[in-house]
């Protein structure tokens, strides 16, 4: 039987949208107070999607212990408490949520096997979220 | 197409076991959830059928049929229960959150009359959750 696991992440960390390719005034106008000089946070609710076969002799689609660990070392020891901007992975793009939600879910593509990475969604506040989903999601991605 | 999603709690202990591994493998795999003493939690869980509004009653499914169709099936089943000792499906098969929503959703699928089945999901904590759409 296939199933779906989610798995939640919390981590603090600090960005600017700013980009070089704009003028002062036209950066304020596109972002707004997301633009303000020195920066904003939040709390990410980063959740991590994956599907597989039940393995009938554990129950399990995955261990826990194998995703959480990867995420630690791969994602969380990167991003958690950092400012975004300063890192190479943003060196060249804006750390808006998108595009953080694709950084992460390339990490998690080029290197989790343990079972098939489906979506990773990220909360950036009670308002917005953002979500990867992979392709021929099918009927899953009806309601989410 | 609406989708109706109706959530329920339940609380009930369980733990990780597989007899045909060794003590150490079970350790290995489990971690502390092999206590066999068993640990809790509060469980969530949220049951989505889907279908067309009806145009009399304007439901999708009549709620007061599908809460009781999940007391029965599930809360009266669950809740402050052992999974592992009371629940028969788990005599067989670890009491996973992935097993629980495909044990659920058997459970629901055959009695639903009105409206499709079309997402399982349960959160073992804030942290977990496991969601089964009825696919083999």
């Amino acid at each position: 039987m296939k199933a779906y696991i989610t798995r939640r992440y919390v981590f603090p960390a600090s960005h600017r949208l700013h980009t070089a390719a704009l003028t002062e005034a036209e950066n304020y106008e596109l972002y707004g107070k997301c633009n303000h000089p020195h920066g904003h946070g939040h709390n990410y609710g980063l959740y991590v999607t994956v599907s597989g076969q039940v393995d009938p002799a554990t129950g399990m689609v995955c261990n826990l212990t194998d995703i959480d660990a990867f995420v630690q070392r791969e994602v969380l020891d990167a991003f958690d408490h950092q400012n975004l901007n300063e890192l190479d992975a943003f060196h060249e793009k804006v750390p808006t949520t998108e595009n953080l939600c694709l950084e992460i879910e390339g990490i998690l593509r080029r290197g989790f096997t343990a079972a098939r990475v489906e979506e990773v969604r990220i909360q950036e506040t009670r308002k917005n979220s953002f979500a990867t989903v992979a392709p021929g999601a099918g009927a899953r991605r009806e309601l989410s | 197409m609406i989708y109706l999603t109706r959530r329920a709690d339940f609380s009930a202990s369980h733990y990780y076991h597989n007899p045909a591994f060794s003590p150490e493998e079970n350790q290995r795999v489990f971690g502390k959830c092999c206590n066999l003493n068993g640990h809790g939690h509060n469980y969530t869980l949220e049951v989505t059928v889907k279908g067309e509004v009806d145009a009399t009653t304007g439901f999708v499914v009549d709620l007061k049929d599908l809460k009781l169709l999940i007391e029965r099936e599930v809360t009266d089943a669950m809740d402050h229960r052992h999974l592992n000792k009371e629940v028969p499906e788990f005599q067989s098969q670890n009491p996973t959150t992935e097993n629980l929503a495909i044990v659920i959703w058997n459970r629901i699928h055959p009695k639903l009359k009105v409206a499709k089945l079309h997402r399982v999901r349960v959160y073992e904590s804030e942290d977990l959750y496991a969601d089964f759409y009825g696919e083999a």
